[in-house]
């Protein structure tokens, strides 16, 4: 599903992934890990399409389609969906709105009918309650007055709106407590855990592979991915450090 | 009467034509830019005002001069949406009685080398009058927005609570906006507010909203349409402000952004 080759990318001319490779197939769960710095959320953001995130060298192929050549928008419709480690407020512009326009736009490039507003609802309202968020919240202007976890939780409803056959997950965990962690824990193995789905996690921490139990573990130090493993890895790392490790 | 008064001509040196379209007032006829309209709000009524200057004349230009006098406890409301060019301007000049209430609500929309401005005075003649601005400038291309807001307080205007608040972005290099506060305060018990800025369109949520699946002419019109909506806020009507908000966007459909 997704196949990524020597890749090769960075921030103003600095490079930070420095020949990744790494190759995910449909039904799979991984997780990269990595110590502050190692390149996990330029990962994210080379793979989303961030403007001022730059590829020099290396390819990645999503579904079977080069994946670099697509605007981050058309990306999104291909099925690519990439959760926020700080997800943005948009003042003055709902979830709701927001979420509707993003579905239908997605719909639209797949030459898909646009779902009208009462289906929208009835589908937001039950991604909603499979992450315990209340509808409510959804009314509101994007992420605006959001506490750190509801943020979070707004992302995996969005994620369970938009159905992608790939989640990347930019540390999903960070800033949850322990029943949040859980509840997200849950709603991305209902979400995702399908066989024709595939799971990217970013995470610093094992905690969240707690709820959700990856096949394959990365380590990811200074721009490359130095030790693959099942989950025991994550386990190892959580003991003995990353240094330890990954040396 | 005729050939005793010379008009003079405004010039870019007179104050409240500083960020008018020279070339335009050049070619004006000075008559016609003398002109005002002139209304009445009798005491305790409510008159509500929606102006659209929508393109027209692209070469030309458009100025329509408002004077408005409401009376004791009147409301005077208006929301504009200045969208033509080449050079467009709505000027109002409002003087308000005790317990007088102005709200306006305007937006400037527009790209090529358009000079699209709101110029506003208020005179609080009296006690106890209030007054709300809101002016939002939207502008690309080498367009520019303007506001010039003048309040005038006199001496025994105790009680008035006057504020503005200008917000301009701008979506490309080589637009600009022009913002004039003017406060002339000659009593001693007020409250008078000003604010104004100037920035571009926010990035981080032009790539979230990117991210899923909004393509960026989309995503444009979604923030744009939220930041222009506070300057429609005081439009209770939601039809009306619909059709406001509706008009000034449509001025961004098919821009070469």
């Amino acid at each position: 599903m997704l196949e990524i080759s020597n890749l090769q990318a960075g921030v103003a001319g600095k490079p930070i992934l420095k020949g990744l490779s790494l190759d995910v197939k449909p039904g799979e769960i991984h997780a990269i890990m990595g110590p502050n710095g190692a390149g996990k959320s330029t990962l994210g953001y080379t793979l989303g399409g961030r403007p001022g995130y730059g590829v020099t060298g290396g390819s990645v192929i999503f579904d079977g389609a080069d994946l670099l050549a697509m605007e981050p928008h058309e990306r999104a419709a291909a099925g690519l969906f990439l959760g926020f480690q700080y997800p943005v407020e948009i003042p003055g512009v709902s979830f709701v709105q927001f979420l509707r326009e993003a579905l239908n736009a997605q719909r639209k490039t797949r030459g898909e009918d646009p779902l009208s507003g009462g289906e929208f609802l009835k589908l937001a309202r039950e991604k909603a309650a499979l992450l315990k968020l209340d509808m409510e919240m959804l009314k509101r202007p994007v992420n605006v007055g959001f506490s750190g976890g509801e943020k979070k939780r707004a992302e995996m409803v969005q994620m369970g709106i938009l159905d992608p056959k790939l989640a990347i997950l930019d540390e999903t965990d960070s800033g949850l407590d322990i029943d949040a962690l859980r509840i997200v824990g849950e709603g991305i193995n209902a979400i995702m855990r399908k066989p024709d789905k595939a799971v990217l996690l970013i995470t610093h921490y094992q905690r969240l592979l707690d709820y959700v139990k990856p096949d394959h573990v990365h380590v990811l130090t200074a721009g490359r991915i130095v030790k693959s493993g099942g989950p025991e890895l994550a386990l190892e790392l959580e003991r003995e450090g990353y240094e330890a490790v990954a040396a | 009467m005729s050939g005793a008064v010379t008009l003079e001509r405004p010039t870019n040196r007179d104050e409240e034509w500083r960020y008018a379209d020279a070339g335009f007032l050049k070619a004006a006829d000075p008559a016609a830019l003398a002109q005002w309209m002139e209304w009445t709000v009798a005491p305790g009524e409510v008159v509500q005002e929606y102006r659209v200057l929508a393109s027209g004349d692209e070469a030309g230009g458009t100025v329509e001069r408002l004077r408005v006098h409401v009376g004791r406890n009147g409301r005077f409301e208006c929301a504009a949406v200045n969208a033509a060019g080449h050079y467009a301007r709505l000027e109002l000049e409002v003087t308000l009685e005790q317990g007088a209430h102005f709200s306006f609500g305007g937006v400037t929309i527009g790209g090529e080398g358009k000079v699209q401005e709101f110029v506003t005075r208020v005179i609080h003649a009296e006690p106890e009058a209030t007054s709300r601005q809101v002016v939002r400038a939207v502008q690309w291309g080498h367009a520019t927005g303007n506001f010039l807001g003048r309040i005038d307080v006199v001496r025994d205007a105790q009680k008035t609570d006057a504020a503005q608040n200008f917000k301009a972005i701008l979506l490309e290099k080589g637009a600009a906006a022009n913002a004039k506060p003017e406060l002339e305060i000659y009593a001693d018990d007020v409250k008078c507010a000003h604010g104004a800025a100037i920035g571009a369109l926010d990035r981080q949520a032009a790539f979230y909203m990117a991210s899923r699946g909004i393509p960026p002419e989309v995503a444009r019109k979604l923030l744009v349409r939220a930041y222009i909506a506070d300057a429609f806020e005081l439009v209770t009507d939601e039809e009306v402000r619909t059709r406001l908000l509706d008009e000034a966007l449509a001025a961004l459909e098919g821009a070469a952004l």
